[in-house]
């Protein structure tokens, strides 16, 4: 076995891999650039070298930079992990060149499955189901259309070089095919400087499924059973699971033996990817093979208790494979939730800064439940914006998938994130979402069931009743806290009532507590609700069971109340006495007050730059001008939507406070 | 008259007392989103904890036609209560009745409670919602204003005095809440001038609104005469309970304790990388804040103003403690004449009042300019500089990172008598940042880079550190910052039976 392994890459799947190495006693080498310096993967490994600058393009993608931090740490083999190089084919040759294991699979296998033209001719000929469409290039138009009308429509038009979206239409009707074509290869040439295009049949209403594969380089080849990944985002993959809850046995076996014989046609040894599109028929099609290790391979891991990184580095090793394909055991379910720094609230943009609170919940290993989290940060640490703006993978495992389910939302409620805009929310959202918890979303869920963005989540009155319930029996213990402060009169202390008004938005409850020792029974529309819970004032996490069920609340205070993040909802509660209430109800509602259309400079300083130009869209949060002031770099972030109608100040001008930086429309 | 008569006489009396200025009055109040004067000492105090003084005393004045109309109260509210069982004393100006305008009776009800809280040691709050002085008493109403404000300077510094502004507060009105210790104002209800948009205009040809000249907007942000200004009457009334749980009640008793839920032990390992490594990034010192405070919960005065320092109050292990912290994310945390004024008069109260200091420090040093020196800089930094010299409370200060030249001193500094004074490892202690010092040390290199960059990392390397004033002992303990919770606990633990006497004087003379 490798005495020393070096990870090419960084974040949580560098950690991740340093564990199982650790497990195994192999050493570790952290490759790092200057915006890593103290990033987590950096303090878990035993060597760090540093490679660059911080964009990946100088650091993590530069194959010389990696050789040399192999040669300088006598690294014996290199762990790609996936992105950078993981499917650089060049890099793989690089490093056999050296003399030094790669742990993935041959350099031939990964260019074969690297271009999809190619990849799809070999899958076809490895009798592998392909969907129905043409498998060379497609010169123009024309031809586009004579193509189109023998697969029959909807058609994909799709670039060579694609990916993320780009270079690829519909095409429902010949115009669209006409139109799509040359706009299609346009885009392609633009974004990939590759303008081969090709057509196949659009599968509607697919769902995603993929095969895990794991392969010696002694012929040997077992599949792991299947991961569903339909819940993407403009192709950007957000909640898998393992198994599919849409597979049967049979459909399972014929893709993981037909994902075999694509990986035996290209001599694959590693854990790899076959992707399938799936449509409403069970029919699956061949989309791709990943030829590293995938993002979502924790919840395959999950199901089979295989360490799939060991696998490979065993594979790596020279060593054959320690199972068959009869003692692959698919056990259990497991979900995976990709928890991003997006913020839900502003069409999911990303968010970047400091984590000055980062509290996963706690991980779990038992024979009823499991909770894992891969991640690559801490408490403390920054997230940057030269990186994936993944904080963390959150796995739950479950004998069934509804208990996995029920386990993931627990285990979304009770992760505290803050100092940045996270997706948590989101991702609470899917887990109550019927299509989700019913098994039978496709690739245009969060397309459809989102149209207009994630504006949190309405919850039923029942729900709101057992938050309220909840939110005044810890109002209760805060208040009869207050009430113990010292110099108060005695005998004449106040006494902390049993009635309370709450209000969440609209609803509004009359409620009766009754407190004994170890919990409050808290009457509210005509119901009485037990509520027990553990909770201190200042706790930012509360778990109680209300009327026997339990429930994870995110609470922050506000003046009279909470505000509460529970389940997707991000709710403002209101607990009042009566008296209280009445009076609030006298309130008038502030209007949010007309801010102008102006970006002023917030202090005297220099401009350093300006980020936008006349005409540019920008969304809420978007940095707009950086203004030094004594020696400090200021951003000015976008506080709304809008579009810059012009620039006042330029880079080196110096502003006093309140001077016109920029106007929007 | 019959037992029974006499009984209905006292209801019908109290009733025509609520009752105010009457129902019309009262609806008119309500539909500009105001409360009336009693309900909002329901919102203030405890309930069913107030007690009423003078509910019948009625005005004696007799011109312009007065005689006839002689409501109850005579437009003030007045007694005393509690908040969450502690004493209070209480006047709620009662818009619907003349206005809540000031009247020789008016006036002497307020000195009433303001006589009562002096004696018996506890705060005076005042709910303020007048139309200023009573026209149709003259002079009278002038007289009753200035017995207020004597009682107001009486008390400052003896007992709390809290000012809240639910309605007008023009003239000399004015004067009596500038003289108290907080002002909280509602958004869109109060406003403050000492003349009004009319007069300014006739005067200057300004033309300003009311809500510009002395908004809650314009007294928070831009003059700091307010320390904090809320969206209703429910929300000023509930947080201006939770600032009354925070001070003692008089200067004879020491500040509250309150049951915590928060181990005093707690480390904070984000803390040892709050400090960004590029010295010129900024960060938020408020993280810093409410990282040390018990269960992570901060009142802070004065948000809105001067916000490169901030000030506000904190509970360690369950006791009220004042910080005071310089803003990197502000003009790099500078100091310059607001933050100075707002510094000082905060550390003035926490001293006069005996609630420890705990000070942050992460000031780079005065702000330069004309601005600030036409303004009077020296006088007003002297201020903040003056106050942490006299104070004699606990003081425990922690350097974060830079404490540049005049401004260390003046930041709880160990020559002003500190009594911690700790260090993070990423403290620099010097006369001025490494570049300008190179400058003025090494004028005539200034033309060579080379020279001037290994220059610079000479002194960065001798200077930018904390342990040059560790050696000296100016630095009690260069801390780990993850542990900084636990270190301050323990150092006010340690303080609490500190006595340290200054030499008898009439009074101060503090740069004014």
């Amino acid at each position: 076995m490798f005495d020393k392994i070096l990870i090419a890459n960084r974040g949580e799947i560098a950690c991740r891999i340093i564990r199982t190495a650790r497990r195994m006693g192999i050493a570790t080498v952290a490759v790092h650039s200057d915006a890593d310096q103290g990033a987590l993967h950096v303090a878990m490994a035993d060597e760090a070298v540093h490679i660059g600058p911080s964009p990946a393009a100088q650091s993590y993608i530069v194959i010389d930079r990696i050789m040399a931090a192999i040669r300088q740490t006598g690294a014996q083999a290199v762990h790609p992990g996936y992105g950078f190089l993981s499917e650089n084919a060049a890099f793989a040759d690089a490093v056999a060149a050296e003399g030094v294991a790669f742990i993935g699979p041959p350099a031939d296998a990964i260019r074969a499955m690297g271009d999809k033209i190619t990849s799809k001719t070999i899958a076809a000929d490895a009798g592998v189901s392909t969907v129905p469409g043409h498998m060379g290039i497609v010169a123009d138009a024309d031809e586009a259309l004579r193509i189109a009308g023998g697969i029959g429509y909807p058609v994909m038009l799709k670039a060579s070089a694609g990916g993320g979206g780009k270079g690829m239409r519909i095409a429902w009707t010949e115009a669209d095919v006409r139109e799509g074509f040359e706009a299609s290869r346009n885009e392609a040439r633009a974004s990939f400087g590759d303008d081969r295009m090709f057509i196949e049949k659009f599968v509607t209403q697919p769902r995603h499924i993929e095969i895990q594969l794991l392969c010696d380089a002694h012929g040997n080849g077992v599949y792991l059973g299947e991961r569903e990944c339909s819940i993407q985002r403009r192709n950007q993959k957000v909640i898998e699971e393992a198994p599919s809850p849409f597979l049967d046995e049979a459909t399972r076996r014929a893709m993981g033996e037909q994902s075999l014989m694509l990986a035996r046609a290209v001599g694959y040894a590693s854990a790899g990817t076959v992707e399938f599109i799936v449509d409403q028929a069970r029919n699956f099609y061949f989309l791709e093979m990943n030829t590293r290790l995938q993002v979502e391979h924790p919840v395959t891991e999950l199901i089979t208790g295989v360490d799939i990184v060991e696998e490979m580095i065993r594979v790596a090793n020279g060593e054959p494979l320690r199972l068959a394909q009869d003692d692959v055991r698919l056990t259990g379910w497991a979900v995976e939730s990709r928890v991003y720094a997006e913020d839900p609230y502003r069409e999911f943009l990303p968010s970047i800064g400091r984590l000055t609170r980062y509290r996963p919940p706690a991980e779990v290993a038992t024979d009823s439940l499991a909770v894992r989290n891969d991640t690559g940060v801490f408490e403390g640490g920054e997230i940057s914006m030269f990186y994936d703006p993944m904080i963390a993978k959150l796995c739950t495992w479950a004998p069934d998938r509804a208990g996995a389910i029920a386990a993931m939302r627990d285990a979304l409620g009770a992760f505290e994130i803050e100092g940045i805009g996270h997706n948590l929310p989101f991702l609470a959202a899917v887990m109550d979402h019927p299509t989700f918890t019913g098994g039978t979303m496709t690739t245009a869920f969060i397309a459809e069931e989102f149209p207009d963005g994630f504006r949190g989540v309405d919850l039923p009155e029942a729900d709101l009743h057992r938050i309220a319930a909840a939110a005044a029996a810890m109002y209760r213990v805060a208040e009869i806290r207050r009430t113990r402060l010292s110099g108060r009169m005695d005998n004449h202390e106040r006494k902390v009532g049993t009635d309370w008004v709450v209000t969440i938005g609209a609803m509004r409850a009359e409620v009766r507590l009754a407190a004994d020792r170890r919990g409050t029974d808290v009457t509210i529309g005509g119901t009485v609700l037990r509520v027990e819970s553990d909770w201190t004032p200042g706790d930012t996490l509360a778990t109680l069971v209300v009327d026997g069920q339990r429930m994870v609340l995110k609470v922050g205070k506000i003046t009279h109340g909470f505000r509460i993040r529970v389940r997707g909802a991000d709710l403002t509660v209101h607990v009042r006495t009566p008296r209280q209430a009445e009076l609030a109800a006298l309130m008038k509602v502030h209007e949010a007050a007309d801010t102008s259309k102006l970006l002023l400079c917030p202090m005297p300083g220099l401009v350093v730059r300006i980020d936008v130009a006349p005409g540019d869209a920008v969304q809420e949060g978007q940095a707009l001008a950086v203004v030094e002031a004594m020696k400090m770099e200021n951003i000015l972030r976008a506080e709304r939507k809008g579009r810059v109608a012009s620039v006042k100040a330029a880079a080196g001008d110096s502003l006093a406070v309140d001077d016109v930086i920029l106007e929007f429309e | 008259m019959s037992r029974t008569t006499l009984m209905a006489e006292l209801e019908t009396r109290r009733a025509q007392a609520r009752a105010g200025g009457g129902a019309r009055r009262v609806d008119a109040q309500h539909a500009k989103g105001k409360l009336t004067a009693r309900e909002r000492i329901d919102l203030l105090l405890d309930e069913g904890s107030f007690e009423e003084f003078d509910m019948f005393v009625a005005h004696r004045a007799t011109d312009f036609g007065m005689a006839a109309d002689r409501p109850p109260g005579d437009g003030v509210v007045t007694g005393w209560g509690t908040v969450n069982g502690r004493l209070v004393y209480v006047f709620s100006q009662d818009f619907t009745v003349f206005g809540g305008s000031l009247s020789e009776t008016h006036a002497k009800k307020i000195c009433k409670i303001q006589d009562m809280a002096l004696q018996n040691g506890a705060p005076v709050i005042g709910l303020n919602d007048s139309g200023g002085a009573r026209i149709q008493e003259g002079v009278a109403s002038l007289a009753g204003y200035a017995e207020v404000f004597q009682r107001n300077v009486d008390a400052s510094g003896v007992i709390p005095q809290i000012s809240v502004i639910m309605g007008p507060c023009a003239g000399g009105a004015v004067y009596s809440p500038a003289m108290t210790d907080f002002i909280i104002m509602v958004r869109g209800s109060s406003y403050m001038f000492v003349t009004g948009p009319d007069v300014v205009r006739t005067v200057t040809n300004e033309i300003v609104t009311a809500e510009e000249l002395g908004g809650a907007a314009t007294h928070t942000k831009r003059s700091g005469v307010a320390d904090l200004a809320f969206d209703n009457d429910v929300e000023a009334l509930a947080e201006t309970r939770r600032l009354v749980d925070l001070l003692p009640l008089s200067n004879r008793t020491p500040p509250p304790v309150r049951p915590f839920f928060d181990s005093p032990d707690r480390v904070e390992p984000s803390l040892d990388t709050l400090i960004p490594a590029n010295a010129n990034a900024p960060y938020d010192m408020t993280e810093l804040i409410l990282k040390l405070a018990d269960e992570g919960d901060f009142y802070a005065i004065q948000p809105d103003f001067a916000k490169n320092i901030l000030t506000g109050f904190i509970r360690i292990e369950g006791r009220t403690v004042g910080v005071v912290a310089n803003q990197p994310m502000v003009l790099a945390g500078c100091l310059d004449i607001d933050s100075a004024r707002k510094g000082a008069k905060f550390v003035r109260f926490c001293d006069a009042f005996g609630i420890p200091l705990l000070t942050l420090v992460d000031v780079p040093g005065f702000l330069p300019g004309t601005a600030q020196e036409y303004g009077g800089v020296i006088k007003h930094g002297a201020k903040l500089l003056f106050a942490y010299g006299e104070a004699t409370v606990p003081k425990v200060t922690v350097i974060t990172r830079k404490a540049y030249g005049g401004a260390y001193d003046v930041m709880a500094s160990k020559h002003l008598r500190a009594d911690f004074n700790y260090a993070w490892p990423t403290a620099e202690i010097a006369v001025m940042g490494a570049r300008g010092a190179v400058e003025i040390l090494y004028r005539s290199e200034l033309d060579d880079p080379k020279k001037i960059a290994a220059r610079t990392r000479d002194y960065e390397d001798r200077f930018a550190n904390p342990f040059v004033a560790a050696e000296k002992g100016f630095i009690d303990e260069v801390i780990q910052p993850a542990t900084t919770r636990r270190r301050i606990a323990r150092a006010f633990a340690s303080l609490r039976t500190k006595r340290q006497d200054r030499p008898w004087r009439k009074h101060d003379t503090i740069p004014l």
